[in-house]
């Protein structure tokens, strides 16, 4: 590789997109943290090999990044002229010679493991299928389309076209006015308009400036980052050094945690290739403007997520949150004007400077424009990575793309924003997804985790988890976030075993209220949430704890009892065959089967197995006040 | 000007400063928002959120602590719901506090107590269940001088912030997450950690949490302490303000006083170090040696004994052959009086102290280059220095509270900190550059900085041309001191050379500090002309935080050298051979004086050998430990027919006086030091004395009478009046004005003076700053075969010259318990010497058996001693040669041979202890 000038890099981009014409034939298999887990690496060993049994060697074969289908990983695409392009799912080792079989050597497309194109390509104009597509990747444009240990393919998709219209077609002021024409807001959580945060840095008169990348996802469930850095990492070095040029920073840091060594390597890689093409470094593509970005690994502190103790963990400090005002874009890294943005808001910037701003702001709603990555989890049929326009409604997530609940459950809820959002109930399901209405649902957007629940969860439970997480992982620095966070858990391992009472909750109240307006940081200001909100939509739940001491969904072990109900028993002995610890007995077709309650560990196994819901889950208190 | 605005609290208008701090305002008009966190003399943390306040247009509750403010700003600071929010939070802190005040020191000296009262929290109204038994125990309680207990701390991290911010130390630091998160010094625990025991912390936290161990074994609370006395600390020139605490007679508790030049801050052995005032050991009654021994005698006969003893002497062999010592750890008053009765009584100028071995060079050095030789600048002016050149002195163990101006420059002014030494101090961390010159090469370097920037063009020349004279002849002798040249003698590359000229000359606002790694040489003034010459080349000289800084090392060398406590000049260095001066004196003290100079005490050691000195009167000095070549010494000091010695404690010296007076401590005695920025200091009585311990000035007063000569001061206030009406630089310096709180600078020369705080403003003292032209003059005793090494002696942090005091407390022997010798790894190795070895230490002078330490702090080739350990007394090794100019032995350069004694590491401790003799 060689160092870039701006004419060489039109020339190499215009050979690379022609080259791409010419010859499209390609497997691409996805191969981020979890495709891999799920067998990719196995996949990829089987096309090597036959495509060498079967002497092919006119396609490629690609390693890209997620493609959004978490729910039938191991995918692959396979692009052939002459043949639409076919997304397979749920590839093992032998449906992929299956596939080299057929669809490659026979041309014949395996229908049964088709899936559907998540949402059409936004950079080649080249559609596929259906209109009524809900999701829109404009964040994931790349992702699980290139490969991303290869800058060229990055660059044939109008990779650094961006950078290099900024330099040399635009200046600060131009790319702060495309941004505010944009409406983009921070996708980190908060949704601050980033050309705002941008321009007070700009102000600043500093001969040092910082870009950082705050990479530190840490939600529970939560995995946007980490694809979009898995599948396109050079989208984002793009636009930190686009950021660079627009506030005159020279140095940028990408801060990102050590757990996504994958994300890592591939940073790694970008970065070198980036630096050795002059796309990063010194005078980038012949101009005066200069550019350097390093990472830096946390080492595993959520806090370190919250801007100012990121920054402290940057300057090798203890990672805790120091108090704002000033604001980093003002003081931030040693002092100086920092810009932080999270991966996604970054990934969205190349995109807003080569489309324009205006182009950007046609998507979504009338506040929040754009799209928003989502990694909808729990228990749904179709999990995955999603990317949908703001304004999408919750409904059409859960139920369209997520296809409805897992084994025909009832849908419960929705947890957005991770343990600092809150849980959303069933009858707010059409509530269009932006900053504001989130807010006034009591979540929040958050950095886009996204669990459906479903009548087996407990809420009680559900809010004890979230503030276990955040009660962890408090950094100690504030009293309501080191010591109020501990005593409404507390409270809640209380209400869960049985023996809470009605003034705890308003004791709940009253610290949570305490903790979140008078936290320093968003840790703890955010943190009693999801408690908060689960008490404002199922307080018919918590209450059940208290009088009745009984959880409906058999989640607080200390509440509930399970039995066989001796009236109802066929005799049929699953109950006892399933049963981890031996403490059922009885005689098949003989006698009722019976629990020896001592023993019994409470894992629920035999109320799922009985085919006749002959085991009953209520517990103690309940069936005592029965009798 | 700063710019004023008015702001809104509760409706109430205030007048404050832009970007003053909001919580600070509040509190000085009156509006008392709760906070734990905050202290003014730190940056703000808003942990506690207990100072929560809606400032109108910022969203939520903004800490008020950490809100700056600005233009008409409204503020609520009261309302319902900050006020539940603010008792919540408070709850939340008691919950998990472990709320003993029953049995805690702290006990009506605490804030969380004092708030947990103000908003009715005792244990039956909280709600909140108690934490503090299922919080893990982080206790640590390993330190000699406190103890940290976790389950009162409430991570307010004040104690964090006063290591670093005030103490530019940052050993402290929180440790584990969330509710588990504690106090962590260093990596494990205080004992292993770099905490020296300063103790900032301690006075630092707002609760229970960190508490000092208790001083003379009296636990205290605030309500039982008796008195609380604000003094002077006895230890170095520093002159630390002390807040110290007394119950029944004796020293419980001591706290560094919010004023000048220390605000809160000491060493550990100012806060932890003085409980050496009432050991057992201390002397009581007079003493007379009567065939070898010493018996016990009443005030009357040991004062006519002495006297009698002294008429004889003087009558026998002359006025001549008497001699006094005077101590740099006495009173100015103290020291007034014994240069008077020295030339009064004795009728010779025989009157010199310990100055002698410390900064003799600097005073004979820097009077003559500017005019006067004292320390140019005051203290505080170093933090506000661009550039800080420290040279010969270890500041960190020697001044360790300047040592934290130092810091605080470097930390938080980007001072750049040029450290220039042989030894890897602990500055050299803070360093900007490190030059790591040969012992004894000071000259060299010096003039070779002075080549660079005379080469470079960057001299200050209006500054010379103006200010300065005899600048070619430097300019000629410099000339061949290139950075080549410097390298080959030195050691220090040339590169790093020019880069220092460079950073030096280029500042604005540069300040020299040194001490007696340039004093202690037989070219020791040499060593100060050459520092003055670079300060005037460079214009750095007679403005703020710029100038030449001796570091004085005892708590009153200042005051005894500016009291007259010297052969050659009267208070206020008036010359005594300078008729207009002796008439002066010999009219106020009625009697007629000598115009010749006296001895110095380095002659006298000689001359007592010699037969010339029949009786030394010594006054607190302890020769025997601290004077070079102590079997010279001890031969001078058996050589005279009659030997007095004052003092608190018996020393080795006093084992060979006829006499010794029991003196009162500085706790003692009221009075005043002037520390080492020329500022005179008021000493307080805190305690009844020990025994019949006296004053010193009494002691004398009394001899004095007896042997002829009226003195009839009543107090230390007639003496001070008599030093007031004879030195023109303490002119203004007066009683009244001193009890009032000024805490003035000389040279102050009327009542209302304001004091001097840096010398030299337009014009130098004595006119025109001199140049010197000075050449290199190598050490008189440099490595040889059969003593290949160099040695160097000095101080630690924990031990105070001879260790008379700080070897008797508690505290600071568990720091450092005897002697040792710091030898360089790659020698040691060659020697098979392991740290906890037992080696032989002897130059041509003499021997000592002592503890090992391998280090890299010295270099290859050199060791080091310190000098406070009788058992093996690097002064037994050291060289008695003398500066010619200054008489000043040169302690920091001999030659000595090491041997290994013995290698079992468990014996080693023992044997340390056993000097050979």
């Amino acid at each position: 590789m060689t160092e870039l000038t701006l004419d060489k890099f039109e020339k190499l981009k215009n050979e690379l997109k022609s080259r791409q014409e010419n010859n499209n034939n390609e497997v691409i298999i996805s191969a981020g943290t979890c495709s891999i887990a799920a067998g990719a690496k196995d996949v990829i060993k089987v096309f090597i090999e036959e495509f060498e049994r079967n002497g092919i060697n006119n396609i490629k074969i690609k390693q890209a990044g997620c493609m959004g289908l978490c729910h039938v990983e191991p995918t692959l695409e396979i692009a052939l002229s002459g043949m639409p392009s076919i997304i397979y799912g749920n590839v093992t080792a032998d449906i992929a010679k299956k596939i080299v079989e057929e669809h490659i050597i026979n041309k014949k497309v395996l229908t049964d493991y088709t899936q559907d194109r998540p949402a059409n390509d936004i950079i080649s104009e080249k559609q596929d299928n259906k209109s009524e597509q809900k999701q829109f990747r404009i964040v994931l444009r790349n992702c699980g389309i290139i490969d991303p240990e290869n800058i060229d393919e990055y660059i044939t998709r109008d990779g650094y076209s961006a950078l290099k219209k900024a330099i040399f077609e635009m200046n600060p002021d131009t790319v702060i006015e495309e941004l505010k024409k944009s409406g983009l807001r921070g996708r980190g959580g908060a949704g601050f308009p980033t050309w705002m945060k941008w321009n007070f840095s700009k102000e600043v008169e500093s001969e040092i400036k910082y870009i950082v990348c705050n990479a530190d996802e840490g939600d529970p469930g939560a995995y946007m980052d980490r694809s979009t850095l898995e599948g396109d990492p050079h989208s984002v070095l793009e636009a930190m050094a686009i950021a660079g040029y627009t506030i005159g920073a020279k140095q940028g840091f990408i801060y990102i945690r050590a757990e996504y060594p994958l994300a890592i390597k591939r940073l790694e890689i970008a970065i070198q290739q980036a630096t050795q093409y002059g796309l990063l470094g010194n005078n980038i593509l012949g101009s005066d403007f200069s550019f350097d970005i390093e990472i830096r690994l946390g080492a595993g502190a959520f806090v370190c997520g919250e801007e100012t103790a990121l920054l402290a963990s940057i300057e090798g400090e203890r990672g805790m949150p120091r108090p704002r005002p000033p604001f980093p874009a003002i003081k931030g890294l040693w002092g100086q004007p920092t810009i932080i943005n999270n991966v996604e808001t970054y990934a969205n910037i190349p995109v807003v400077i080569l489309k324009g701003g205006e182009w950007f702001s046609k998507i979504g709603t009338e506040t929040s424009k754009g799209t928003k990555v989502f990694a909808l989890t729990g228990k749904i049929n179709n999990s995955g990575l999603i990317e949908v326009p703001m304004g999408t409604t919750l409904r059409e997530i859960v139920f369209d793309i997520g296809q409805g609940i897992r084994d025909g459950k009832q849908f419960k809820a929705v947890q957005t924003g991770g343990p600092s959002g809150g849980v959303i109930r069933a009858n707010y399901l059409d509530t269009p997804i932006d900053y504001e209405s989130l807010k006034e649902l009591g979540s929040m957007m958050g950095s886009g985790g996204m669990i459906v629940m479903d009548e087996d969860d407990c809420m009680v439970d559900v809010s004890k988890f979230y503030l276990q997480f955040t009660v962890d992982e408090s950094c100690g620095k504030c009293t309501p976030c080191r010591i109020g966070g501990r005593q409404i858990l507390d409270i809640l391992e209380k209400i869960c075993s049985g023996t809470g009472t009605k003034d705890d909750i308003e004791k709940i109240k009253l610290i949570g209220q305490a903790e979140k307006s008078a936290s320093l940081c968003g840790l703890g200001q955010t943190a009693p949430n999801p408690v908060l909100s689960t008490l404002h939509y199922f307080n018919d739940e918590y209450m059940e704890h208290i009088e009745q001491k009984k959880c409906r969904s058999g989640k607080c072990k200390k509440l509930v009892t399970y039995s066989v109900i001796a009236e109802q028993c066929i005799k049929c002995g699953l109950c006892a065959r399933n049963c981890p610890v031996d403490c059922i007995s009885g005689e098949i077709k003989k006698s009722p089967f019976v629990i020896d309650q001592p023993r019994c560990v409470k894992c629920g196994n035999c109320y799922s197995a009985c085919p006749v819901s002959a085991v009953s889950n209520k517990s103690e208190a309940v069936l005592l006040a029965n009798h | 000007m700063p710019d004023t605005t008015t702001i809104y609290i509760d409706g109430k208008e205030i007048k404050a400063q832009k970007g003053e701090n909001l919580l600070n305002v509040a509190l000085k008009n009156g509006i008392s928002i709760p906070n734990l966190c905050y202290h003014k003399n730190l940056s703000p943390t808003g942990a506690c959120r207990m100072c929560i306040v809606k400032v109108e247009g910022m969203r939520g509750y903004m800490a008020s602590c950490t809100v700056n403010i600005n233009d008409g700003m409204k503020i609520t600071a009261f309302d319902d719901e900050l006020e539940q929010v603010r008792k919540t939070t408070l709850e939340m802190l008691l919950s998990n506090h472990n709320d003993d005040c029953i049995n805690c020191t702290r006990d009506g000296d605490c804030e969380l107590q004092d708030l947990a009262f103000r908003y009715d929290l005792g244990k039956s109204q909280r709600t909140l269940k108690s934490l503090v038994e299922n919080t893990e125990c982080y206790n640590d309680l390993s330190s000699p001088v406190l103890d940290y207990d976790a389950s009162k701390c409430i991570q307010c991290e004040r104690c964090v912030k006063a290591c670093y911010e005030m103490q530019g130390k940052g050993v402290l630091s929180l440790a584990g997450r969330g509710i588990n998160t504690h106090i962590n010094a260093g990596w494990q625990e205080w004992k292993t950690s770099e905490c020296d025991g300063c103790g900032q912390c301690v006075q630092s936290c707002p609760t229970g949490a960190i508490v000092q161990k208790p001083i003379s074994g009296i636990r205290v609370r605030k309500k039982d302490i008796e008195k609380k006395v604000t003094t002077t600390c006895p230890y170095c020139g520093v002159g630390c303000q002390l807040e110290i605490s007394i119950i029944g007679n004796k020293i419980v508790k001591v706290e560094g006083a919010d004023e000048i030049p220390n605000f809160t801050k000491t060493c550990v052995k100012g806060r932890f170090g003085l409980d050496f005032v009432d050991r057992p050991e201390r002397l009581k009654k007079p003493l007379i040696k009567l065939n070898g021994e010493f018996i016990e005698v009443e005030w009357e006969e040991a004062l006519n004994y002495t006297a009698q003893k002294l008429t004889e002497i003087k009558n026998k062999y002359g006025s001549q052959a008497l001699m006094g010592v005077s101590s740099a750890r006495c009173l100015n008053e103290e020291n007034y009086v014994i240069q008077k009765f020295v030339r009064t009584v004795f009728e010779n100028n025989n009157i010199d102290h310990c100055a002698r071995l410390c900064h003799a060079s600097t005073v004979a050095g820097l009077a003559n280059s500017f005019g006067s030789g004292a320390m140019t600048n005051s203290i505080e002016e170093l933090e506000q220095s661009d550039v800080i050149l420290i040279t010969g002195s270890n500041t960190t163990e020697t001044h360790p509270v300047i040592a934290t101006h130092i810091k605080r420059a470097v930390l938080f002014n980007n001072a750049k900190v040029i450290v220039i030494e042989p030894r890897k101090i602990d500055l050299v961390k803070y360093s900007t550059l490190w030059l790591q010159e040969k012992n004894g090469t000071d000259v060299v370097w010096i003039n070779g900085m002075i080549n660079v920037i005379l080469n470079e063009n960057i001299q200050n020349q209006k500054f010379i041309d103006e200010r300065t004279e005899n600048f070619n002849e430097l300019k000629k002798t410099v000339e061949k001191y290139t950075p080549e040249y410097v390298e080959e003698i030195t050691g220090i590359p040339t590169e790093q050379l020019i880069q220092a000229a460079r950073i030096y000359a280029g500042a604005q606002k540069a300040s020299i500090i040194y001490s007696m790694g340039i004093t202690q040489h037989s070219h020791g003034t040499d060593n100060v002309k050459s520092l003055a010459n670079l300060a005037m080349v460079t214009g750095n000289i007679g403005k703020k935080s710029s100038g030449v800084n001796p570091l004085r090392g005892q708590n009153n060398v200042q005051g005894a050298c500016d009291t007259g406590a010297l052969p050659n000049v009267y208070p206020g260095y008036q010359k005594v051979d300078d008729p207009n001066a002796q008439e002066k004196f010999e009219k106020a003290w009625g009697v007629p004086l000598s115009n010749k100079f006296g001895l110095t005490i380095t002659e006298m050691m000689d001359k007592a050998i010699d037969g010339e000195i029949k009786a030394i009167y010594l006054v607190g000095e302890n020769p025997m430990v601290s004077d070079p070549n102590i079997s010279h010494v001890r031969e001078a000091l058996e050589s005279v027919e009659f030997l007095v010695c004052q003092d608190i404690f018996p020393t080795e010296t006093t084992e060979l006086a006829d006499v010794i007076f029991p003196s009162a401590s500085f706790a003692e005695k009221d009075g005043t030091y002037t520390n080492t920025e020329r500022r005179v200091l008021p000493v307080n009585k805190i305690i009844e004395p020990i025994g019949e311990s006296k004053p010193d000035w009494w002691i004398i007063q009394e001899i004095a009478k007896r042997m002829g000569y009226e003195m009839n001061y009543s107090s230390h206030k007639d003496i001070l009046a008599e030093i007031n009406s004879l030195t023109p630089s303490y002119a203004g310096i007066t009683y009244d004005r001193i009890m009032q709180g000024e805490k003035l600078q000389w040279p102050c020369p009327s009542i209302d003076h304001p004091g001097t705080k840096y010398l030299h403003k337009d014009k130098f003292t004595k006119g025109k700053g001199t140049f010197f032209a000075i050449d290199y003059i190598p050490s008189k005793e440099i490595p040889s075969k059969d003593y290949p090494f160099v040695l160097s002696t000095g101080r630690v942090l924990y031990h105070y010259h001879t260790g008379t005091m700080t070897r008797k407390t508690k505290a600071l022997p568990q720091y450092v318990e005897g002697p040792y010798v710091e030898i360089n790894d790659t020698n040691a190795q060659n020697l098979g010497i392991e740290s906890g070895d037992t080696v032989k230490v002897s130059s041509r002078r003499g021997k000592i058996i002592l503890q090992a330490v391998v280090t890299d702090k010295v270099a290859i080739g050199s060791v080091f001693i310190p000098f406070h350990f009788a058992e093996a007394a690097a002064n037994m090794l050291t060289n008695n040669v003398l500066d010619p100019v200054a008489k000043i032995p040169e302690f920091k350069v001999c030659a000595c041979q090491i041997e290994k004694v013995i290698s079992n590491p468990e014996k080693a401790k023992i044997c340390a202890c056993q000097m050979e003799k």
